[in-house]
């Protein structure tokens, strides 16, 4: 095949490569600190490579494309899935002293982390939208194992459901890339090249406008089930809630990002068509319908960790309500909040199962006075509530000022209910914040090896995103933007 | 193209829409099974004539890999399966067979509807795979959602994958690479599926799913 010419063995695959070698090596390691180690030091490795490609020229053959779009997520998501690992290495000590996980299921825990991270990888790079397709569909089934890893009841209920629900929406996602395969195959002829995502875009006000949108449709209940937008997210909060905690970080910072970001692949193809449906509508509904439901469904959790995965669904309504809001200044406020939701959310959900780990329950009722009897927790749990909330000097606060006043200028109407959804979620948060760490302690109170490193490190880069964003950053989230049209 | 070439075609893509209509009221598994298993021959087929017509010989691949894994491969496994759970001789309630057919019925036509008016000329083989393919997709859908069996459901979800095998055909030199990963994550899914049906029916004593609804979510919370 002449694409394989464009991209000789070039360090875009080791991506690919150093999960894919990870996994049989993981498998097989029966020592859990040996094989924790192993993991982090296959993610470090596969970061490593992620930071070097902005310095290494762009690439594109018609399977696999490096542009800004994916470097910039491809960082993101490589370093949420290091600092994960390393997360996980001490959550999965305490797990294996309660006995919840033996170390038979530690094997397949740490294989099928690798797996999802070199899936998500995948489909990052794919200039293929086939191969796109295959990417998010491997991540889901790896993270359907993960799900249901503890093996109770609930956990498998979650999976289950996970996996039907996930199994649909890829399917559909799956039909409508084939659709826009047919539209593309009449314009660029058949075969590979007609899949290449850029061909798509540069040739895609000669689409065929009907069909084109009628495969958007699809694309969009497709990967908006992997977005998790109401009404296609009832997958979500059984999924995150019931799983292992690092799971859970992985799931909420990366995974979502993934289905949102082939999402927007798409929207740009669709965009510049000019008959086509106008893409940005849909997604401001979405969005504006995500937020407000999950912002009124906060008020009744009792569930610690499906509270936060209510708060996802909130961010990624957020976030599809930039994209749809669209232009520069929105455009550059939903890749801001994408990357700040997923630092901010990954390292509440590394201080939540620390705190379910020291008061053996996930039960917000059951879980006060954190304040005295964990400190450090209570202040990384704070410092993340507060700046998820919404609340200065964070980067989620930023980002979210950003978006208001862009959009306030183009949509007031519908920018007011934005807000109210914004303000109902901050008031339920900060409410459940003060129940968890004030008053007097109780239920059991273990203490518990935490690794707190993650955990600040996150926040610390929230905290830096939100007072000064580095130029070369606000230079490249512009470039992006502009893409984004 | 002769137009005999065209009605066979049609009349293979249309075996698979219609058998995907049988499937929706088998009530007992094994049958289902059955049902499915014919199902993935006759898209064999239909994927075979397909390289014959497109003349490529490629697209050979992707119908062997239909035979072998979906008619062959899968089909047995979930005979052991069903076997081995004890509920090859149990009857499954098909909650109003009547309305679901004609659900099933109204969502064919609503896919013919759907695809026959947007983008006119082009080829008609692929234009009528891909209406097709959209009815058993919907099919595959409206099968899962009435059925409380987990395996039921899943061949509820293996002949949607039929629908899209079907699509990626009709839609001509569609990459082989596409397809065969397509084949692959099936496969895939199918062991995810055989992992937790087990785990299910340890859990629970019952491959129904409505059990499963009691342990949702925050309900447990209550009592």
């Amino acid at each position: 095949m002449p694409d394989h010419a464009a991209l000789p063995f070039s360090p875009v695959l080791l991506l690919l490569v150093v999960p894919a070698a990870a996994i049989p090596v993981l498998a097989v390691v029966a020592n859990y600190r040996l094989s924790a180690a192993l993991n982090i030091l296959a993610c470090a490795l596969t970061l490593a490579v992620a930071l070097s490609l902005p310095f290494l020229p762009r690439v594109r053959g018609d399977l696999f494309i490096i542009d800004d779009f994916n470097i910039f997520l491809l960082v993101l998501t490589t370093f949420v899935g290091f600092t994960t690992s390393v997360y996980s290495a001490s959550y999965i000590g305490h797990e294996l002293d309660t006995g919840r996980l033996t170390p038979v299921l530690l094997r397949f825990y740490h294989s099928m982390y690798q797996a999802m991270l070199g899936a998500m990888n995948l489909a990052l790079i794919a200039n293929n939208v086939g191969l796109m397709w295959v990417g998010v569909e491997v991540a889901t089934l790896a993270t359907v194992m993960m799900v249901g890893t503890y093996r109770t009841p609930e956990a498998i209920e979650a999976a289950w459901k996970y996996f039907i629900l996930g199994s649909v929406g890829i399917g559909l996602a799956f039909f409508g890339t084939v659709l826009t395969y047919l539209v593309a195959a009449k314009v660029l002829g058949g075969g590979v090249s007609a899949m290449a995502w850029d061909l798509m875009v540069q040739n895609a006000s000669r689409l065929d406008p009907s069909l084109l949108s009628l495969a958007f449709v699809f694309l969009l209940v497709g990967y908006g089930t992997k977005v998790g937008l109401a009404p296609f997210h009832a997958w979500l909060p059984d999924a995150h809630s019931e799983g292992p905690t690092p799971i859970s970080a992985v799931l909420s910072g990366l995974l979502l990002n993934v289905g949102l970001y082939a999402l927007l692949r798409f929207k740009i193809v669709v965009a510049g068509n000019p008959g086509a449906i106008n893409v940005g509508a849909i997604l401001i509904v979405l969005g504006i319908v995500s937020l407000l439901f999950a912002a009124f469904m906060l008020f009744r959790r009792r569930d610690i960790k499906r509270l936060f995965a209510y708060s996802s669904i909130e961010h990624m309504g957020i976030t599809t309500f930039a994209f749809g809001v669209g232009g520069p200044l929105a455009n550059f406020a939903g890749l801001l909040h994408m990357s700040m939701h997923s630092l901010t959310k990954s390292a509440i959900f590394f201080a939540v199962g620390h705190i379910a780990q020291a008061k053996g329950t996930q039960r917000i009722a059951k879980i006060s006075g954190l304040s005295v009897t964990h400190p450090a927790l209570a202040l990384g749990f704070a410092l993340g509530v507060i700046a998820i909330a919404g609340l200065p000097p964070f980067g989620v606060f930023m980002s979210e000022f950003l978006l208001v006043s862009s959009a306030i200028a183009r949509q007031p109407l519908l920018t007011l209910v934005f807000v109210t959804g914004l303000l109902v979620a901050f008031a339920v948060l900060l409410l459940r914040l003060h129940g968890l760490l004030f008053g007097a302690p109780t239920g059991k109170s273990e203490r518990v090896r935490a690794s707190y490193v993650p955990l600040f490190i996150h926040l610390v880069l929230v905290l830096i995103a939100g007072l000064w964003l580095p130029n070369v950053v606000v230079g490249w989230f512009r470039g992006v933007a502009a893409m984004l049209g | 193209m002769p137009s005999l070439w065209f009605d066979i075609a049609h009349l293979f893509a249309g075996g698979v829409l219609v058998l995907s209509l049988v499937l929706l009221y088998q009530d007992r598994v094994t049958a289902a099974i059955n049902v499915f298993a014919l199902q993935a021959i006759t898209l064999a087929l239909s994927v075979g004539w397909q390289a014959f017509i497109q003349s490529e010989p490629l697209l050979l691949v992707t119908a062997l890999l239909a035979l072998t894994v979906k008619g062959f491969v899968i089909p047995t496994a979930l005979h052991r399966i069903v076997r081995r759970l004890d509920i090859h001789r149990e009857v499954e309630q098909v909650i109003g067979g009547g309305a679901t057919m004609l659900a099933g019925l109204a969502l064919v036509a609503l896919s013919i509807l759907l695809l026959q008016p947007v983008g006119g000329g082009g080829d008609v083989v692929s234009h009528e795979d891909i209406a097709f393919a959209l009815g058993v997709v919907l099919l595959g859908l409206l099968m899962m959602i009435t059925r409380h069996n987990a395996v039921t459901q899943v061949i509820g979800f293996m002949s949607l994958e039929n629908g899209l095998i079907l699509a990626a055909t009709g839609a001509r030199g569609m990459p082989l690479v596409v397809e065969i990963s397509v084949a692959f994550s099936v496969l895939i899914a199918f062991i995810v599926f055989g992992v937790f049906v087990f785990r299910i029916r340890e859990r629970f004593d019952t491959v129904d799913v409505t059990v499963l609804e009691r342990f949702r979510g925050e309900r447990r919370d209550q009592a």
